[in-house]
């Protein structure tokens, strides 16, 4: 039973293992198993975790080959592999997105002119760049009315989830 | 470290790092997920719940955002590897005609069928040439209501082309073409190889990209068909034109190859472009790119769009044009300092030799001259000599390409590939090619006994009667100009993926930017998603010209402008009139639909092939595997390096336990064969609902149908789709769109002959037969190729 046990537990590390060198490779470009450094969040992202920029950060200095700005694979692995079997950064349910919005949405209104929400996502949390911002605006703004409906928002980002 | 192109990182991602130093560092606000960090907190008045609240949908928003990225570099990879593996296969198909030319007597059929196209010069001056380009004998009815041209050509002339292109749809009558291409040809005869040009205090000069499109999407949207058909790539040209102002003696332009192919107004485009040159010689520069080139025009549609649309006087136009191509130049250098070149350099670019050659003498860059006499002992004489792929067929990642390289084929790292090596041996090499002739020999039923140390036949160009080692390295220096890539890694090894060119490093960019004084080399040839990228440490740059040029949303073009101080600025832009704003990101789900659809297409012409492939993983015959052994076949088969374990989730719909039902898979693939009929075309006007723009809408009319007893061949046909009709279109020496029963067999002959396959002469008897030959006993291309152009039905999902 033990050995079942542990051959299934091994076996579930040796998917993730190919999960994550799957998620690595297509960054690999000179293929010598390295990734530039600012490509950590988005793999991360791609294996469906969901950090704050501190916590890629955080990661990042665990792992970063002495300051050159690559990642090797070797430093990688174990490490995104502790941060998978840990569900270290799991996704976030839809609710709890609900909620924050909710918290923006002080009247309860439904939704949020685009100049709220830039105020709050530029200048709180972790703030977005003007690009980023530009992007949320230009993507989910309803045209005729000049307002963000969160809830088909966030409707729509979650059906795009990984399942 | 390697400078890393900016498209290739999450946008977000790189500016916050650059912005790192100006970000407030908030505190304790993450959910106790990572340590808290211990910085001033000056915004104590803001409360806590909003501070979590902002965090948690910075964190969600960029995660999505983030996969969006992925999706659309996936996306990208798929077109890119397709359009690469298409080049190749172009290559791979010119190759086996000059394998046919080189061990072939004379007499052979099959050889005549195609030597024509390699006759580079006849045995003709310019003068005849001149009577035989000439339009005077050609009228222009009353009834044409198109441009009419005075020449020397004006700037009003030029500008009556525009309005009549872009705004009346019109088409320029055939005199007038040629009227324009033969004075176009008579002024690029007097241009030397390398245009120097100098840019003083007052100007900027400009410089444009790749025009032409490849649109590999094929999708039967409305839509697009309104973005498509009408725009084109035309859209981009007077695009730049509008934002950037037109040509003139203020203004002066670059133009970096590639005007051709795909698009419907590649010719338009030319006659605008050759306009402009005709007004401002001094100011316009048109550099040759690797598609002005009737050889690969043939399968990439320039040559399908002249006939289309001059049924009379097509063939010397594109006869003119192909000598015209001939004559563009080959680079421009700016103030000494800036190299424009369509693809790039390779560690044995010497300008100074490129300065020296006779480039018109290389019509078609795809085949080297004949430089030495072919000898099968073992010697490989000279270093010109371009042998065919050795070894029996492996797929496409295997064909030497058309360069020789200097260093031997060790490299076990090319950029987000996985090739294999090279074989080596000599030895090896040469039992093959014995092993190969003979089976070639064979399987093309070619009864005549092969002579070993034959001399050149009067049927090759007796310009090359003489050959030399010169002339190989000259036309090494034109296929490298023409056809290669940068690539992160040092050294230069040849462009196995493209099939023609080098790959080079940093390191070979040092030093032929140093041997020449040089300190930029700006060049084409490959998409990018900004229109632009910097690599070698932004001693090279990319511009690329061609907005949308995948699909729609694909990527965005740009040109530069560059003052006295050689400093390019760059302009963007996305010729694109969806009818709502799309970011880049948004348009990512079209594209990738249209990609995927690309990609279900491809793994439906290999079907046979996968499910060979599968079968191996599968001894005991469950019908399923797993799904890891899934994307190892699948890659073995494709050959396209694509990343298929990411891709698994829209390719595949039903996975239990990690096993697919593979059989299944591939039924469901939804491609479905067209109905076998042959049809014509009819082509209306009509007008989109959408956004009220015209478009031209294309139904088929059935008129006949036919059944084919052997699937296989039906199965070749989709898979040799463009070869096919590469071969049509050089046998139809004529240019009459037609081709009769006999060479039709032929064509069959010589593609069974390239693929090494068997392909029973009664299948294609019987093929032949069941169609509607017309009463004269011919068959149109473009309704056969129409006929076998595969459907998606999940495009009407």
């Amino acid at each position: 039973m033990a050995e079942d046990k542990e051959s299934a537990e091994n076996e579930n590390i040796l998917a993730i293992h190919r999960k994550i060198t799957a998620a690595f490779e297509p960054f690999d470009y000179e293929s010598k198993n390295t990734v530039d450094v600012r490509e950590i969040g988005t793999i991360m992202y791609s294996l469906d975790c969901f950090p704050t920029q501190a916590d890629i950060r955080e990661f990042i200095a665990e792992v970063e080959e002495n300051s050159s700005g690559t990642v090797h694979l070797d430093r990688f692995m174990p490490a995104m592999t502790k941060v998978l079997l840990e569900n270290k950064f799991p996704p976030i349910p839809r609710s709890k997105i609900f909620q924050a919005f909710k918290v923006l949405d002080k009247e309860q209104k439904g939704f949020v002119e685009p100049e709220e929400l830039t105020k709050f996502m530029m200048e709180e949390g972790e703030p977005f760049t003007q690009e980023e911002m530009d992007e949320m605006l230009t993507a989910h703004t309803n045209r005729k009315e000049n307002v963000i409906y969160y809830d088909k928002l966030i409707n729509k980002l979650t059906a795009d989830a990984p399942k | 470290m390697a400078v890393l192109h900016r498209r290739l990182l999450g946008r977000g991602v790189e500016t916050r790092m650059l912005r790192k130093g100006k970000q407030q560092k908030i505190m304790g606000c993450t959910m106790g997920k990572s340590r808290i960090q211990p910085n001033k907190c000056d915004r104590v008045s803001i409360s806590v719940p909003a501070i979590r609240a902002a965090l948690l949908i910075q964190r969600w928003y960029r995660q999505y955002v983030a996969r969006l990225e992925m999706r659309r570099r996936c996306t990208w990879n798929i077109f890119q590897s397709i359009e690469y593996a298409g080049e190749q296969d172009q290559i791979k198909l010119y190759h086996f005609f000059g394998f046919l030319m080189d061990h072939f007597t004379p007499a052979s059929s099959e050889r005549n069928l195609i030597s024509h196209i390699f006759r580079e010069n006849e045995v003709c001056h310019d003068a005849d040439w001149e009577r035989y380009f000439c339009y005077k004998d050609i009228e222009v009815p009353d009834s044409y209501c198109g441009p009419h041209l005075t020449f020397p050509m004006t700037f009003c002339g030029v500008s009556k082309l525009m309005e009549a292109f872009k705004l009346k749809q019109q088409q320029l009558h055939a005199r007038y073409v040629l009227q324009i291409l033969g004075e176009t040809w008579r002024l690029l005869r007097i241009l030397p190889n390398i245009n120097h040009v100098s840019v003083c205090h007052t100007k900027e000069i400009t410089i444009c990209g790749t025009l032409k499109r490849l649109f590999l999407g094929s999708s039967t949207d409305v839509l697009f068909y309104c973005l498509r058909d009408l725009h084109g790539q035309l859209e981009d040209l007077l695009l730049i034109f509008y934002k950037n102002g037109l040509p003139s003696c203020e203004k002066p332009y670059i133009f970096n190859g590639d005007f051709v192919d795909r698009g419907k107004n590649s010719l338009e485009i030319l006659l605008i472009l050759f306009g402009f040159l005709l007004v401002y010689p001094n100011e316009v520069h048109l550099n040759r790119g690797n598609h002005e080139d009737h050889i690969v025009n043939l399968r990439y549609g320039f040559t399908k769009e002249v006939l289309g649309k001059y049924r009379v006087h097509g063939k010397k136009i594109l006869k003119l044009l192909q000598k015209i191509f001939s004559w563009l130049p080959l680079a421009t250098v700016i103030n000494q300092k800036v190299l424009v070149v369509h693809g790039g350099i390779s560690d044995s670019t010497d300008l100074d030799m490129v300065a020296r050659i006779d480039r018109h003498r290389y019509v078609s860059v795809l085949r080297p001259p004949k430089v030495i006499r072919p000898t099968l002992n073992g010697n490989k004489a000279g270093s010109g000599r371009n042998e065919d792929a050795s070894g029996p067929a492996e797929g496409r990642r295997r064909v030497r390409s058309l360069t020789n390289t200097s260093v031997p084929g060790q490299r076990n790292n090319i950029p987000r590939r996985s090739l294999h090596n090279l074989p080596t041996s000599g030895a090896q090499l040469n039992c093959s090619v014995e092993d190969e002739l003979k089976k070639r020999r064979r399987l093309a039923g070619f009864d005549q006994t092969y002579r070993e140390m034959k001399t050149l036949d009067s049927d090759s160009d007796p310009e090359f009667g003489e050959p030399t080692e010169t002339q190989g390295h000259e036309w090494k220096q034109i296929v490298d100009l023409l056809w290669s890539d940068p690539t992160p890694q040092n050294g230069c090894f040849s462009n196995e993926v493209r099939g023609g060119g080098c790959y080079w490093g940093p390191d070979v960019t040092e030093e032929v930017l140093g041997k020449h004084n040089l300190q930029l080399l700006i060049r084409s040839h490959e998409c990018k998603q900004d229109g632009y990228e910097f690599c070698h440490n932004r001693r090279v740059l990319t511009i690329f010209s061609a907005s949308n040029y995948y699909e729609v949303g694909s990527n965005r073009g740009a040109y530069i402008r560059m003052g006295h101080d050689l400093v390019p600025h760059f302009i963007q832009y996305q010729a694109s009139r969806t009818c709502r704003e799309l970011t880049l990101r948004q348009s990512v789900g079209w594209t990738e639909r249209s990609a995927l659809r690309a990609l279900r297409q491809q793994l439906f012409v290999h079907k046979s092939d996968l499910i060979g492939a599968f079968q191996e993983f599968d001894p005991n015959n469950t019908g399923v595997i797993s799904l890891r052994h899934w994307a190892t076949a699948t890659e073995r088969v494709l050959k396209l390096g694509l990343p298929w374990r990411v891709l698994r989730p829209q390719l595949i719909n039903r996975a239990q336990h990690g096993m697919v039902d593979y059989q299944q898979w591939i039924r469901e693939l939804s491609i479905t064969e067209p109905k076998p009929e042959v049809s014509s075309l009819k082509t209306s006007s009509t007008r989109c609902s959408l956004c009220s723009h015209h478009y031209l809408k294309h139904e088929k009319v059935i008129s006949n149908s036919w059944q084919v007893s052997d699937t296989s061949i039906m199965e070749t046909m989709y898979k040799n789709h463009s070869n096919l009709e590469t071969i049509f279109r050089i046998i139809d020496t004529d240019h009459s769109g037609l081709i009769s029963f006999e060479e039709f067999r032929q064509t069959w002959k010589l593609l069974s002959s390239h693929l090494k396959m068997e392909i029973s002469d009664k299948a294609v008897t019987d093929l032949a037969q069941s169609m509607d030959f017309n009463k004269d006993g011919s068959i149109d291309i473009n309704e056969f190729m129409e006929a076998f152009r595969l459907v998606d039905l999940s495009t009407h999902a």
